[in-house]
């Protein structure tokens, strides 16, 4: 690692951030489709759905659409990126005494702040919309903890594309199938009322675990096992994706 | 000390394909300190391919390149403390103002005094004015005028020019054959490829004919000429020629 890592990598977090404050509706396209369709599941189907007494449909669906808004953002990433490898502005870098991985990271910790502000806004609007929790600091911290974990794994996932893609829509196609994956899962209904097929599915895949596990985090109930088989998926993601992202940039780069 | 008095790149039997593409077939040349040299060449004849080599971008297949006294592959992090590279599209960031984007260059360079060195190559480049503004919206000339700019910060003793001229307006190329004569008068040693005969004969000190991945002849202007039968004294009614009359109509001062 060369000795100017942190302080290229902080310069270029710099540069990417203005992109966003410039142009905010990046922020604001990410959050306004988990929004709408948080609209829609609590006040058109949330009165159909069963999901048992003792909680709200708000309370129930907020975390699977958490990790839709995070689906969703991290198609930014790899629109930013690939407009980097586009312009030529990634060779400049690449042809710099700069720290090279610090372009690379500066794009991963600019999608962790954005994907952030963009939960933080959805976070808000659930709250007018009456999700509530008594869940303490450290719940709350757990919950901050597998979200940033999520948007990590995620993340990397969007350098492939962002990397390799030939065209912009090839760059951020890949979010659609990530943003549908709650929806089979334990997101919005419970998965008892499924087929066999599907329960199996959406019992056995990471949306599941995590969803399960921020949902008790938020009711303070106990988390079980949930937890563990969430942060399983979340790193396993995370340390695959990372080094298929890396051979793609190694493949960039020489 | 040697590397002063040693050509500033010496290139020897590179070779590089792309799958069967055989891009570079054996290339030699050597540029002397405080020249500029023009690889001339049509599309496809390899010319940015041996930019990117030289600029650490892409290893060569086989054979050496060295840049101010440092070995491109075994001495990357070196030579890119002495290049600078203006790619063929101007690398620049259009979210950015022209002064951001100087700045941003000169910290990831590791400069003391960012602020100051962008305000002088902005009066240098006479884009004082637009500094402040918005990259997207400069025209292609400001735009190629500033790329050039930010490829001159730490004051890099070889720049590398791919098709610098290309897509501008005649004024905006006067602009920039003005710089980079500038830039030779101070004893930086320019390599640019061009596909433009007149850009090689108006800027050159040395023309080299890359074609099908291989050096056809390497020499001064005059070396040149003298290759072909001697002139002969034709009678021809001197017309103005259109860039004349262009210019001279929209009044340019170059």
């Amino acid at each position: 690692m060369s000795k100017h890592f942190f302080g290229d990598t902080g310069v270029l977090l710099g540069r990417s951030l203005r992109h966003i404050t410039r142009s905010p509706d990046t922020i604001i396209t990410t959050a306004i489709m988990p929004i709408a369709m948080m609209l829609m599941f609590v006040y058109v189907f949330g009165g159909a759905i069963n999901i048992g007494s003792g909680t709200s449909y708000v309370n129930y669906m907020l975390p699977g659409i958490l990790l839709i808004t995070v689906a969703s953002g991290i198609a930014y990433t790899a629109y930013r990126l690939f407009m980097d490898m586009q312009g030529g502005i990634f060779e400049r870098f690449q042809s710099m005494p700069t720290a090279r991985s610090s372009v690379l990271w500066a794009h991963v910790l600019t999608s962790l702040v954005a994907n952030l502000v963009s939960l933080v806004v959805v976070m808000l609007v659930a709250l007018l919309m009456g999700f509530r929790s008594s869940a303490g600091i450290l719940a709350w911290l757990s919950v901050a903890g597998i979200l940033i974990l999520f948007t990590l794994a995620l993340t990397w996932i969007a350098v492939i594309p962002g990397l390799s893609a030939k065209t912009m829509e090839g760059a951020s196609a890949f979010s659609y199938p990530l943003i549908f994956l709650p929806f089979l899962s334990s997101a919005f209904v419970p998965t008892d009322t499924m087929p066999t097929v599907l329960r199996v599915f959406a019992d056995n895949q990471p949306v599941t675990s995590i969803v399960n596990a921020v949902r008790a985090l938020f009711a303070e109930q106990p988390v079980g096992n949930d937890i563990w088989i969430a942060l399983g998926w979340c790193v396993g993601i995370l340390v695959v994706a990372y080094a298929f992202a890396m051979n793609a940039y190694r493949r960039k780069i020489s | 000390m040697t590397t002063q008095q040693a050509p500033a790149i010496q290139v020897h039997g590179l070779e590089k394909a792309y799958k069967d593409l055989r891009v570079l077939r054996g290339v030699d040349f050597e540029v002397a300190r405080g020249s500029i040299f023009a690889l001339l060449g049509s599309n496809g004849a390899g010319k940015t391919t041996a930019v990117k080599i030289l600029s650490t971008l892409l290893k060569p297949d086989a054979g050496t390149a060295r840049v101010n006294g440092f070995d491109v592959a075994t001495q990357a992090a070196d030579v890119r403390e002495s290049i600078s590279l203006t790619g063929q599209f101007a690398a620049v960031d259009e979210i950015l103002s022209g002064r951001e984007n100087l700045v941003l260059v000169a910290r990831l360079r590791h400069l003391r005094n960012p602020g100051r060195i962008a305000d002088d190559l902005l009066a240098r480049f006479s884009l004082t004015d637009a500094g402040g503004r918005k990259v997207a919206t400069y025209s292609g000339g400001m735009r190629r005028r500033l790329d050039i700019a930010m490829s001159l910060i730490g004051d890099p003793p070889v720049i590398f020019l791919d098709e610098p001229t290309t897509g501008l307006d005649p004024q905006a190329r006067i602009e920039v054959w003005q710089a980079v004569k500038e830039l030779a008068a101070n004893g930086t040693t320019v390599l640019l490829t061009t596909q433009y005969l007149d850009e090689a004969e108006q800027l050159a000190d040395r023309i080299a004919i890359l074609h099908e991945g291989r050096i056809l002849v390497n020499g001064t202007l005059d070396e040149l000429k003298r290759l072909l039968p001697p002139a002969k004294v034709e009678y021809v009614e001197k017309q103005p020629t259109l860039e004349d009359v262009f210019l001279s109509l929209v009044g340019t001062k170059a």
